[in-house]
């Protein structure tokens, strides 16, 4: 029979409204206004989860955001969350709860039995043990042994939305300090957002008894609350700043956010000032079995006892460092629980009013003693104390002093001290715009808090409220554990104890980084809100070192865990990588097209059923004619009398000598002289030229254009503009193709001795500008038809009535492989020059300025082993597949020299055909040996133009 | 999320414009020996604190400038138009 009760009366809880849920398959009730935490603790429930390593049973630790066991596996509706905070969680309607880590349920864990084997499984000992063969061996057994919650892939992912904000002040946490800077920065019309974690205002002051200008805590954060709404004050609740960014950005994220469709929201709120109101987090202290179900944090105990009427215990042992777990033991004691309050401190340090307050109350006080250890493996059951005695109880409240929060400090560069008094770090020096008040900056006085935050947002120090409570010691340096031998844990949710620190300090991991990485102390979910500090002293002590030296590990954004849904927000899928479409698209679907992505553009594979129609395309373009939707290829105008100058630089082929109304193929390189693209440029008039690149390199040509314009070029005498998006082009192919062409009536002379073979004229399509651009990447006569895009479907439609039967991008490619045309990128890789094309020409005469020019000319490029473009012939009929490597065997060592890049069975030749990168190229001739995952492939190295490489069909 | 001031455009977001390497790098001309030109292509300050940068304002006025900003404070002293 569990002792955790609700009690008759009492609590910010709403009475009147049940809420049902189900915990690991049983069936309870909680009430509105309870957090998922404090209605398992109503129902009696001790054991919530089990530990990452050990399988422990484990309970509610804390009552907010440092909690390390209480995490949960989710479920509400649509809404699923694998690793729900169950502090920060309000109690819904039919909420699904399981337990993580429990092989069957938290209560009956079938891998309990791995605590029977800690003394063999101490920190590293995967790293130790795992080593043979590998890691990867068995890393997916251990994986599934630990891991957190588990993602639904099927399930719906949390829906999210981001809102930018501007703010004059962003205060971050609505406890004393942070909403009476809220308070007095909204004072004269600044705009000021409040936000706070909790489902309500007040922090400390919802559970703490506390006086303020003379009204009881609760009253006064009533109070201030709605003077804030009324001065417009922006209030966020349960909204946590989980970082905070350059230029004074933090982001906020809302969960459960009102009268929104989102489960969350991000807030990216940009503030003049930022004022860090983030309160303390209370540490707990060493000593054995300090991870039972029972024992926790004692301002958490007082939290459930006075915001959800928990009582959680009737013989409770309150132990403490400091003066905070006083009130905690009055307020048990009042509940009318035994109490028995164990101080660490010796008598003479005590407040002696302190003293008497709970004496008087019936409080056993015993000082100079500390906890030896906790008896009880499923709860508290008793706790030896350090003289000797063994008190019964079935609670234990800690208090080992209280850490600053001070992540969104050092978010901002900040760097922590060292408090010897408090045992703890505050913050240094100040960081721009950026002010930490209350508990945060190790202020514990009520009074001096208030004064503080009034002054840090503006204030005067005459107006801020004022407090008659004074706090004596409100913390205190951690106490250490002396010489035990028993299990001590120091991180509750990664399971580490003290004797992983020795251990790691015995291997010299003592540098507070090592450490972290050794032990994983601190690296839970929870980033060691609860842990830090104490390994810090503890490993100072152990190391004999000073602790004031040896740092802190670095904090990184977020404070609490986001989930990758909430920060992709509304950007996934087509929101956040488009796919770029063909303004002809719903023509090729008529026309039984599948499409696929290529290189980000959805484009037709082939058309009319399945992947035998390409062959039968080959045929058709070998044979009659064929159209082809070439619209996504680039149109770049570059516009001006210095537009040759242009295009002379950042082309390797030179264009100037280009005559109008000519095209020309033409490679452009990257300033390390490496292939970056290949494509065609059509000079229009003497200032007017458009280059048309691949359709997966026209932002970058764009921008290469752009740069080198900007660089080096008068910026009134030369233009780039990309049209790609304006045109759409359709291209005709093939013997047929001339007669077809005609057929449109475009009103060009479209003889071959006034239109040959890279040619370009201007005429016209049912009275819409068009562009002609006599080109081929099939091998065959070729026309290019641009058309404004909007007429693309038009000219299709009139190419197809005319007998061009539809070429898909796959038929294209067995097309241009047989006639030895590259794709740059798939064909060339990160080494390749334009000399290793057979593309030497400009290097050996070009004697202005290009880009990449030098470095055609280091030791690298002019090696003679160079990989170049060869044609690969397969002896046999089996293709060989691209990425196969061709092997040089010598003295029995093999060797890789080159690999294949394109491969397919030619149509027309009714035989694979290759192409490659292979080293030496053509001159090392002759046969060659490859092999693909373990098959071997004999072929032979010939020139990469398999087909009519005379050009003749380009011309006929 | 920090905030550029582009010499044409004002004060933007930082997601408007795209980094494009040091300022002042000079490019040598055909005549530059194999250690000149590496040091052009390869060779950078990587400076921790105050650096000139060159960035473009592609969602912008699409110019490029320079911006002098401190690499580790991420605080902007000011920009200008390229030279």
């Amino acid at each position: 029979m569990s002792s955790y009760t609700r009690t008759a009366q009492g609590g910010a809880i709403d009475r009147t409204k049940r809420l049902k849920f189900t915990f690991d398959g049983g069936t309870y009730e909680g009430f509105a206004g309870d957090t998922v935490a404090s209605a398992l603790l109503a129902n009696g429930i001790r054991i919530v989860g089990r530990s990452f390593k050990y399988h422990r049973p484990r309970g509610v630790f804390s009552a907010g955001p440092e909690e390390p066991n209480a995490i949960l596996d989710l479920r509400h509706g649509t809404r699923h969350d694998p690793n729900a905070r169950a502090t920060l969680e309000p109690l819904a309607d039919g909420v699904v709860l399981r337990s993580i880590h429990a092989s069957g349920t938290a209560d009956r864990d079938r891998l309990a039995f791995l605590d029977g084997f800690a003394r063999f499984i101490p920190a590293a000992f995967y790293y130790k043990t795992f080593m043979w063969p590998k890691w990867s061996a068995y890393e997916h057994r251990i994986r599934s042994l630990a891991g957190l919650g588990r993602v639904d892939a099927a399930g719906r992912a949390a829906s999210a939305a981001h809102r930018h904000a501007q703010a004059d002040i962003c205060v971050v946490g609505a406890g004393p300090s942070g909403l009476t800077a809220a308070l007095a920065a909204s004072r004269d019309g600044k705009r000021v957002i409040l936000a706070e974690e909790q489902p309500e205002l007040g922090g400390s002051l919802r559970h703490r008894e506390t006086m303020i200008d003379g009204m009881p805590g609760d009253a006064w954060v009533s109070g201030a609350e709605q003077s804030l709404r009324g001065r417009g004050v922006e209030v966020l609740r349960r909204s946590i700043a989980v970082s905070l960014y350059d230029h004074n950005v933090r982001a906020l994220v809302q969960k459960g956010v009102p009268e929104s469709a989102n489960d969350e929201r991000i807030w990216l709120v940009r503030a003049g000032r930022i004022i860090v109101a983030t309160g303390a987090i209370e540490r707990p202290l060493l000593f054995a079995n300090n991870d039972r179900p029972g024992v926790m944090l004692a301002d958490a105990a007082l939290a459930y006892l006075c915001r959800y009427a928990v009582k959680l215990g009737n013989r409770a042992v309150v132990a403490t460092s400091n003066d905070s777990a006083y009130e905690v033991a009055l307020a048990l004691r009042r509940a009318d629980s035994a109490v028995h309050l164990v101080d660490s401190r010796p008598e003479v340090e005590i407040d002696p009013t302190l003293s008497a307050s709970v004496r008087g109350a019936g409080i056993d006080v015993l000082t100079a003693a500390t906890i030896d250890a906790v008896i009880g493996s499923r709860g508290v059951e008793a706790v030896t104390l350090s003289n000797g005695k063994t008190i019964p109880a079935d609670l234990v409240a800690q208090s080992g002093g209280w850490t600053p929060s001070l992540h969104l400090y050092c978010h901002a560069k900040g760097k922590p001290q060292w408090d010897s008094l408090a045992g703890s770090y505050r913050p240094g020096a100040p960081v721009p715009d950026v002010d930490v008040v209350g508990a945060a900056a190790g202020i514990w006085d009520l009074d001096a808090m208030l004064q503080h935050a009034t002054v840090a947002a503006g204030g005067e120090v005459r107006e801020a409220p004022r407090s008659t409570i004074r706090v004596k010691q409100w913390t205190a340096p951690s106490p250490l554990p002396r010489g035990s031998t028993k299990r001590i844990w120091v991180d509750l949710q990664n399971d580490v104890t003290t004797s992983d620190i020795e251990l790691a300090v015995r291997e010299n991991f003592s540098a507070i980084e090592h450490l972290k990485r050794y032990t994983t102390i601190g690296m839970g979910t929870d980033q060691g809100k609860t842990s830090n500090v104490n390994a810090l002293t503890f490993l100072a002590a152990n190391a004999s070192r000073d602790i004031a030296a040896l740092g802190t590990t670095t904090f990184r954004p977020p404070y609490v865990p986001v989930s990758m849904a909430t920060i992709a927000g509304p950007e996934r899928g087509q929101l956040q990588a488009p796919i770029r479409r063909l303004p002809t698209e719903n023509m090729h679907r008529q026309e039984g097209a599948y499409f696929r992505d290529y290189g980000g553009v959805l484009r037709p594979a082939w058309y009319g059923g399945d992947e035998a129609g390409i062959a039968a395309e080959c045929v058709s373009a070998r044979n009659h004619a064929v159209v082809f939707d070439a619209s996504s290829l680039g149109k770049i105008e570059v516009i001006g009398p210095q537009a040759a100058a242009l295009l002379d630089f950042v082309y390797y082929t030179p264009m100037s000598s280009l005559a109008v109304s000519r095209a020309r193929y033409g490679l452009t390189l990257s300033e390390a002289g490496i292939v970056a693209d290949d494509g065609v440029v059509l000079r229009l008039a003497a200032n007017h030229f458009v280059v048309s690149c691949s359709s997966s390199h026209v932002a970058f040509m764009a921008g290469q254009l752009e740069a080198w314009r900007q660089d080096r070029f008068d910026l009134a005498q030369v233009f780039v503009h990309d049209a790609t998006s304006h045109w759409a082009t359709i291209a005709v192919s093939g013997p047929d193709s001339k007669r077809i062409v005609a057929g449109l009536e475009l009103g060009i002379d479209l003889d071959d001795s006034a239109f040959p073979h890279m040619s370009v004229a201007e005429g016209t399509f049912g009275g819409r500008p068009a562009r002609i651009a006599r080109v081929s990447f099939t091998g065959e006569r070729g026309y290019e038809i641009s058309v404004p895009a909007k007429f693309g479907a038009q000219l299709w439609q009139c190419v197809r009535d005319a007998g061009a039967a539809p070429l898909g991008i796959e038929a294209l490619g067995v097309l241009r492989a047989e006639k030895g045309y590259i794709y740059v990128g798939q064909d060339t890789d990160g080494e390749t020059m334009p000399h290793d094309l057979g593309m030497a020409g400009p290097r050996s005469k070009r004697q202005d300025s290009f880009i990449g020019d030098r470095s055609l000319f280091t030791p690298a490029a002019g090696k003679l082993t160079r990989k170049k473009l060869v044609g690969i012939l397969a002896e046999g009929n089996t293709p060989i597949p691209v990425g196969a490597n061709a092997i040089e065997i010598i003295g029995g060592r093999r060797r890789g020299i080159g690999y294949v890049t394109s491969s397919y069975v030619s149509v027309h030749f009714s035989h694979p055909i290759a192409l490659g990168l292979i080293e030496g190229g053509l001159e090392r001739g002759g046969a060659i040996d490859l092999e693909h995952l373990g098959q071997r492939y004999k072929a032979r190295i010939v020139p990469p133009c398999f087909f009519d490489p005379k050009g003749a069909r380009l011309n006929a | 999320m920090q905030q550029f001031p582009c010499p044409w455009c004002g004060q933007r977001a930082e997601v408007e414009f795209r980094y494009a390497g040091d300022a002042g790098v000079k490019r040598p001309g055909r005549d530059a020996d194999d250690r000149a030109w590496a040091q052009y292509l390869h060779f950078r300050r990587n400076a921790k604190g105050p650096a000139q940068e060159v960035w473009i304002h592609t969602a912008g006025c699409g110019r490029w400038f320079v911006l002098s900003r401190d690499t580790f404070t991420h605080v902007v002293t000011g920009s200008e138009p390229m030279a």
